[in-house]
């Protein structure tokens, strides 16, 4: 045993690119690997993960419990439908335009929204989610959205000749999207605001007493988290190729959280579990039964909290924290 | 984009023309089995459906049971998408490319089944027999591999539409619709037949499925004056809905409601029997709990069936006679095949039914299908509640679609 | 200006059913300073109880204490089973088996009892009153509610056990040492709020019909009469509860039409919130560092 803890320490400080080099590895092999349709289902959980990601810097960092983050998803994958649809614009030019979009959104969401606090703005969030479906089919914006009918989009396909299928480009383009983002967190929250936002949350009012300008960083907080949920649902709105006020139910925002949690609250690496739950655990639970898959779903959620409260995450911190003594 | 869409639909077309050249795609189909695929609502906000998916395992079941089909085991192979889009994306996919069915049956939802509708005419897989009652599966020129089943909601908007210029060509119509893609083809039908009336004639109303009562909807439209109503909700709103219209004193000279909530167990009897007399609707569907059908002999098969197969389930729930109707018109489709499930002739099957009688619908009503048909079911006939009963009365109508 | 008047009466009648759930909702909360998300589908559950009960031949008041002592029992065995060795737990895992519970129990709601919409009996003259804008029962469930603040009331505010939960729930730590079993404070918590829930329901479903999703649509407006009245008060709670229900109505009708009533609604009461954030009657928290 002894011998073997520096050999691992040796190996996460000095080789660090070689468990990157290992990890991309990882990463892109299923598009050589598996069928088209998993690599779907990878994708999705990708796209979840980013979802999640976001979601989890303003209630997993910033601890300010948002049950509504469905509805910025929500608004990423309409801007992009429509981009697409109505606009007639390249698929690729819909992300940025996606996340300013929710960015702002989430801007002035968050400025009323975060003076409430707490379980206030738990609720309101998990208010905002159950009318997303509502909103999104009203009949003002109707000749964009499609109403209740929504909009379909076109997958692109690989660029430059690539001998690739558009299944496996997409979760190629979405993977780079979440490498891209997943990285910038991190920088993000090793940084001073990164500390800021954890202060916030931990110690409020000491924060407050030492200059910070809280109201102000925790809208910007949303801002940025609204930005990045955004911007995965506008990647959704192209793998899935299709949007409507249904793709976007209460049930959404509360996949979301549920990720969250499963994966690990206030982790960077925690929401890639959280994907990867909520898109496969519940065929999962509907192989175990057919008749109520809804129960098995939820059983599996609350033993999975009981074993792992701290999401799997956590349990990978004590691992490795284990093999570090 | 535009353009890219109809030439894409329009390639669909012609290579949905079945060519004698090429090797028929048997994907799905072994010399013991044939693979059946689908997807249902087992969770979610619409759970109340999965009760389809339910009968259509035990009914393949029981064939299988007792040896099959003509020789093959049909391996029905459902998938729960929680009334989802993108989870439905993912379900057909892994039903079209994992399990490799050989067509898909009955999924259920118009959102959900819209966002695979291209997909099934990327892969030309027949999409059969839709559980949703949207207009838009009728399109044989642009999605060719994908058909219907029941008469559209949009179709009986405009028989009600018509009945009441007949009897009330003046009437004030009041509108109450559920806020989604089954209540507004309610209104698209009623505008099919008005045309530019409809502002004038039209008082429109929606309300949420999250609604707690529709009260409120209700005390407005009668303070309007309306004299017609028509009713397009899912049955716990159509209940309060004539419950409400009663106890505030509307008599109004007309009422239409649905075909979707007329069940005597589920709408008309927790409304309150008499409060509804008078209430007039459109049916293609016999009703379990409706006394009529009590001696009926297609509902005494299928009672006979539910005995033997589903004992625990509640037959006042009309899902299971809908459930079972579509079931027999895919067997008549396998056994017009002929022993050739291919794809392309499970497709000409299902689009080459001749007035065939099915036990769930109401008698003299048939399903028919052609290439340039493919509304399955367009028949309905008017029926009025007696109280005790929905009355039928009048010829049985050909909708327009 | 009939149609006015008849639709704040008919906002006032679905806002009893609004008061009755928020209700429970502020009883939770009071107990075990958590909001439960499952309230709902267990009020729904529990409703699915007394019909059972009712269509086995109980007479009706029978069947209805019955079924609020059972779902005080379930309640009790949840926090014990579930709540318990999750004390410790962060708040977010606690949400996250909140929603967890929520999927156990309404899908099992809807495997067990079936989705089709089912009529439930009601105690009270089942006739339309005041030109059919309010039925008898609509009336006699108001006055059901009443009972039940005042009761709650009551418990709260006068008796040991009552102070002892209040207590618990605000500040364990100091709860326990002056003697308080905190953990049983907490099991009869949500003992009570289950019971409540199921008065809520029973209550209810005269109205609005039985189904498994009954509960869906009218927690949220419960929420909002909860938070428009704050959350700590049991009697704002009701009021916030009936003005939620007239708010609705009126803006649905007049102002932003039928289509966007449900955001009109939480629109005003994010409004409220801004102003005064402890709603209309809570009372302002103030921490110390």
């Amino acid at each position: 045993m002894a011998s073997e803890t520096p050999l691992l320490k040796r190996l996460l400080g000095v080789d660090q690119r070689v468990f990157w080099a290992l990890g991309l590895v990882l990463l892109v092999a299923p598009v050589f690997t598996v069928e088209s349709y998993r690599l779907f289902q990878l994708t999705l959980a990708a796209i979840y993960a980013i979802a999640i990601l976001g979601l989890n810097i303003i209630t997993g960092y910033n601890g300010q419990i948002s049950l509504g983050h469905g509805a910025f998803y929500a608004v990423g994958a309409y801007v992009a439908a429509i981009m697409m649809d109505k606009m007639g614009l390249p698929y690729w030019s819909t992300l940025p335009a996606a996340a300013v979009i929710c960015g702002l959104v989430g801007f002035g969401i968050g400025f009323p929204a975060l003076r409430l606090g707490g379980l206030y703005l738990a609720l309101t969030t998990f208010s905002l989610a159950v009318a997303v479906p509502q909103l999104l089919k009203y009949k003002g914006i109707e000749q964009w959205t499609g109403g209740v009918q929504g909009v379909l989009v076109f997958k692109p396909d690989a660029p430059f000749g690539l001998p690739l299928s558009s299944d496996q480009y997409m979760y190629l383009f979405t993977l780079a999207m979440a490498v891209l983002v997943f990285v910038l967190v991190r920088n993000l929250m090793a940084s001073r605001i990164g500390r800021a936002i954890m202060a916030i949350r931990d110690h409020g009012l000491a924060a407050e007493a030492m200059g910070m300008d809280i109201a102000r960083l925790k809208t910007n907080t949303f801002a940025v988290s609204a930005m990045i949920t955004g911007l995965a649902g506008a990647l959704s709105a192209i793998a899935v190729e299709f949007v409507s006020p249904d793709s976007f139910s209460v049930n959404l925002s509360i996949t979301l959280f549920v990720g969250m949690v499963v994966g690990g609250v206030a982790s960077i690496i925690g929401p890639v579990f959280g994907g990867l739950f909520v898109v496969f655990v519940p065929n999962l639970a509907e192989e175990i039964s057919k008749a109520a898959p809804g129960v098995i779903y939820g059983f599996i959620l609350i033993l999975f909290l009981f074993v792992l409260p701290g999401g799997v995450a956590g349990l990978l911190r004590r691992l490795v924290a284990r093999l570090l003594r | 984009m535009l353009n890219r869409r109809t030439l894409l639909a329009a390639s669909g077309a012609l290579l949905a023309a079945p060519r004698l050249s090429q090797a028929a795609d048997l994907t799905g189909v072994t010399a013991d089995e044939i693979k059946i695929g689908n997807v249902m609502p087992y969770s979610g906000p619409a759970s109340a459906y999965g009760v389809i998916g339910k009968l259509e395992q035990a009914y393949f079941k029981a064939i299988n049971d007792a040896g099959g089909f003509q020789g093959r085991k049909l391996n029905f192979i459902t998938y729960d998408d929680g009334y989802s889009p993108p989870k439905t994306v993912e379900q057909t996919r892994r039903l079209v490319e994992q399990d490799k069915v050989s067509f898909v049956f009955n999924s259920l939802g118009t959102p959900t089944q819209s966002a695979v509708h291209r997909y099934m005419q990327q892969r030309k897989v027949p999409h059969l027999f839709l559980a949703t009652g949207a207009d838009k599966w009728a399109d044989p020129q642009n999605f060719p591999w994908t058909i219907g089943w029941q008469p559209s909601y949009r179709t009986e908007a405009q028989i009600y539409a018509k009945a009441m210029l007949e009897q009330k060509p003046n009437a004030k119509m009041a509108l109450l619709y559920q806020n989604d893609d089954f209540g507004k083809d309610y209104l698209a039908g009623v505008r099919d037949v008005l045309g530019a009336r409809f502002d004038t004639m039209v008082k429109a109303v929606s309300h949420e499925v999250t609604d707690a009562t529709i009260d409120s909807q209700v005390v407005q439209l009668h303070s309007l004056g309306c004299d017609v109503l028509l009713t397009a909700t899912t049955p716990k709103f159509a209940a309060q809905t004539i419950r409400k219209v009663f106890d505030i004193g509307w008599r109004p000279a007309l009422h239409f409601i649905t075909n979707v909530s007329i069940s005597v167990a589920a709408v008309m009897n927790p409304a309150g029997a008499e409060k509804g007399v008078g209430i007039i609707t459109s049916a293609y569907l016999k009703d379990p709990t409706d006394p009529a059908w009590a001696n009926d002999t297609g509902m005494k098969e299928w009672r006979d069936w539910m005995k033997a197969h589903m004992p625990d389930a509640n037959q006042d729930d009309g899902n299971y006679v809908y459930s079972y109707g579509v079931c027999k018109t895919i067997m008549q489709v396998l056994t017009q095949c002929n022993g050739d499930f291919s794809r392309e002739n499970v497709m000409k099957q299902a689009t080459s039914l001749n007035r065939v009688a099915n036990p769930s619908l109401i008698n003299g009503i048939t399903v028919s299908t052609s290439g340039t048909n493919y509304h399955p079911i367009k028949q309905m006939q008017l029926a009025k509640w007696d109280g005790r009963t929905f009355a039928r009365f009048g010829n049985i109508i050909e909708g327009a679609g | 200006m009939n149609g006015f008047i008849h639709q704040v009466i008919a906002g006032i009648a679905t806002g009893g059913i609004y008061a009755s759930v928020a209700l429970a909702l502020v009883m939770i909360y009071q107990a075990t300073h958590h909001v439960n998300f499952a309230q709902g589908e267990m009020a729904t559950f529990s409703t699915y109880i007394a019909l059972t009960l009712v269509q086995a031949g109980l007479p009706f008041w029978v069947a209805f204490f019955a079924t609020v002592g059972v779902s005080f029992c379930l309640g009790v065995l949840i926090e014990r089973v579930l709540m318990r060795p999750m004390a410790h737990a962060t708040v977010l895992t606690h949400v996250g088996l909140f929603i967890g519970l929520v999927l156990v129990v309404s899908n099992l709601t809807g495997w067990v009892f079936d989705y089709t919409v089912k009529p439930f009996p009601t105690p009270f003259h089942d006739g339309p009153l005041l030109g059919g804008l309010v039925t008898g029962h609509e009336l006699g469930s108001t006055a059901v509610t009443l009972v039940v603040l005042g009761l709650v009331y009551v418990f709260f505010r006068y008796t040991r056990l009552g102070l002892a939960m209040r207590a618990a729930a605000y500040n364990p730590a100091s709860a326990r040492l002056v003697g308080v079993r905190v953990g049983w404070m907490l099991a009869l918590g949500w003992g009570l709020a289950a019971g409540i829930g199921a008065i809520a329901g029973i209550m209810v479903a005269p109205v609005v019909f039985l189904e498994p999703n009954m509960m869906l649509g009218i927690l949220l407006y419960a929420f909002a009469g909860a938070l428009l009245g704050g959350i700590d008060n049991p009697g704002g709670a009701v009021v916030g509860g009936f003005a939620v229900g007239v708010i609705e109505n009126l803006g649905g009708t007049y102002i932003v039409g039928t289509e966007l009533k449900l955001t009109m609604a939480l629109v005003i009461i994010i409004g409220v919130l801004l102003v005064k954030p402890a709603g209309l009657f809570g009372r302002v928290v103030l921490s110390r560092v």
